[in-house]
């Protein structure tokens, strides 16, 4: 019986030739990441370990980028933890505003995750850089603690879903976001509940590296320990640019076992809306038409890549943000902001009525820079819906991709983005 | 014993503890605001020995440690689903929160009965009802990480034996 990627990266870090799943293995890591929430309690349990140094500082990563720039005094001095340790251990990687960006954006752009990879994180999105062929699960403070001091952490070796999309055709605007809310919809909120999701099939192979993050990221909506697409032409090339070290690319073997194997037929799946208050919620973007919202958010680990500003200028380009929305924009990382200028298209989204901010999770964990009040309704590229997620417990967000979101930026409710490109 | 304080499925950690409030890590200050998008009552009222009894999937979504340590600092005595989300379970073993797994008695158990519950069996007994449930058992390398006392103790022991 042969593995699959999640198992042959897991046997591999944990010196076995081969694991199966249910097994509990010890394995080594490549990364350990945390941020300006996780991070001051993963130090404060990192002390109470009596160890003076992280286990290597090339393979530890902090990066302030929840409530950054610091959003009140509080926050300023969990920043300033975060800050000091970075100082005093020396670490690599460490980013001060400016250069800093969204964690999930800002480490595969940087080279820091590779293929191959094992990675814990202290952030629930860590199941983002799978999207590179890498092992990466989230974690929480005292995990994470414990792995900056060891450099290894015990994983219960998951059982794979295989999720398969058959099909190179997509509909018009349907992307890696629309894919993932699709089959959270199906499996539920808990269907992937501490499994692997594998993503693979001729609609994946057609996937750019943007979307492939976007699908990875929200493996965790639907309670997976990971998501995973196999390394390709398209990952190699991502990486290889960026990659400062080795990595290995490993693929699953064709008689490798998996607790289920769904198929989809790609051009079937149309732009999805995921309503309050689950991201199980969807529904076509058709039968969200007409809600009316007050702000729109375009951005997060989720959608704050390049291609995400992409498709929301060329929506926006020439046309108003309707005179009732808030259209907030975060780009993910410094890079893709400066990308975004040089092309034009911050210009663009400026000139259209929108807000453009420096890099921040900000709103999308209901952290600042556009909080919602008492029964007010957001439209976001983000990854959560819950109650209270991005403000007053009594708001609601309704999540979709990027396209949705900048052409309901323009006409002031939900609205399939042919409405707004062909008419005006 | 205590009193159950009954949820529902898909409890998520920002309900458990808002985003709001993770501008500070104390687990005092946590506890005052821990159910609050859920029940804003829990934190005023809640008791020593409390239990909080919720359905599928307890603690989905975010990996915030805040969430448990605010109900271990709430000094709730356990919490009892029908299932949890990954990270949440880790976490809560992690920093010794004890958390049970046992459907039947999320089913037999009501808002407001007095449950008391048996840590080191898993015994779940509901008071008011006269009823007993027994909760599954932690698999061996959790009970080797309850008995070191969380992960930090036992990260430190085993270094110790290195």
């Amino acid at each position: 019986m042969g593995m699959t990627i999640s198992e042959k990266i897991l046997a591999a870090h944990a010196g076995l030739d081969r694991v199966v799943p249910g097994e509990i293995v010890n394995a080594k890591l490549d990364l350990v990441l945390a941020n300006d929430v996780t991070g001051p309690v993963a130090i404060q349990e990192f002390a109470k370990l009596g160890i003076h140094s992280v286990f290597d500082k090339e393979k530890v990563a902090m990066v302030p980028d929840h409530f950054t720039p610091n959003k009140d005094i509080a926050s300023a001095e969990q920043s300033k933890i975060l800050r000091n340790f970075a100082k005093e251990q020396n670490l690599k990687y460490y980013w001060e505003a400016g250069r800093v960006g969204i964690e999930h954006c800002l480490l595969p752009e940087q080279g820091v995750v590779l293929p191959g990879d094992l990675i814990i994180g202290a952030d629930s999105h860590t199941c983002t850089y799978g999207a590179l062929g890498a092992f990466a699960t989230g974690v929480g403070s005292t995990d994470c603690a414990a792995g900056m001091a060891t450099g290894e952490a015990w994983f219960r070796v998951p059982e794979s879903l295989k999720f398969v999309f058959n099909g190179s055709k997509f509909q018009p605007w349907v992307g890696g976001k629309d894919l993932i809310l699709y089959i959270i919809g199906k499996i539920g909120v808990d269907g992937a509940r501490y499994k692997a999701m594998e993503f693979t099939g001729e609609g994946i192979k057609n996937l750019s590296m943007d979307n492939r993050l976007t699908m990875c990221n929200m493996a965790i909506e639907a309670g997976a320990k990971a998501g995973i697409i196999e390394p390709d032409e398209i990952t190699l090339e991502y990486v290889k640019t960026r990659a400062q070290r080795d990595f290995s690319v490993y693929i699953s073997d064709p008689d490798a076992s998996y607790e289920k194997v769904f198929e989809f037929n790609t051009i079937d799946i149309p732009l999805q809306v995921a309503f309050p208050h689950l991201p199980e919620n969807t529904k076509s973007v058709d039968e969200a038409s007409g809600i009316k919202v007050d702000q729109v958010v375009i951005g997060s680990c989720t959608n704050g890549r390049l291609e995400d500003l992409k498709i929301t200028a060329e929506i926006l380009k020439g046309k108003k943000v309707h005179p009732e929305i808030r259209c907030l924009i975060f780009p993910g990382t410094r890079d893709i902001y400066l990308e975004a200028l040089r092309r034009g298209w911050i210009e663009t989204m400026i000139e259209a009525g929108a807000s453009v901010s420096t890099p921040t999770c900000g709103p999308c964990l209901g952290g600042h820079m556009g909080i919602l009040a008492k029964g007010e309704r957001a439209l976001s590229t983000t990854n959560r819906n819950f109650v209270g997620r991005m403000g007053h417990p009594q708001s609601e967000v309704y999540l979709c991709n990027p396209a949705v979101a900048a052409a309901s930026a323009v006409r002031g409710e939900i609205v399939h983005p042919r409405e707004v490109v062909n008419h005006g | 014993m205590g009193k159950a304080w009954k949820f529902g499925h898909d409890i998520d950690t920002d309900v458990i503890i808002p985003a709001r409030y993770l501008n500070r890590f104390e687990p005092e200050f946590l506890a005052d605001h821990c159910m609050e998008d859920a029940d804003v009552s829990f934190a005023k009222e809640v008791q020593a020995g409390d239990i909080i009894v919720g359905g599928k999937n307890f603690g989905c979504g975010s990996s915030r440690e805040h969430a448990p340590i605010a109900i271990k600092a709430a000094k709730v005595k356990a919490v009892i689903a029908e299932s949890y989300a990954r990270i949440f379970y880790r976490n809560a073993l992690n920093i010794g929160m004890p958390i049970l797994e046992c459907p039947e008695a999320v089913a037999g158990i009501e808002n407001g009965d007095q449950v008391d519950v048996e840590l080191i069996t898993g015994q779940i007994k509901n008071l008011t009802k006269g009823t007993t449930f027994q909760a599954r058992p932690f698999p061996s390398f959790m009970q080797d990480l309850i008995k070191a006392g969380g992960l930090i103790s036992y990260v430190k022991e085993n270094r110790k034996n290195a």
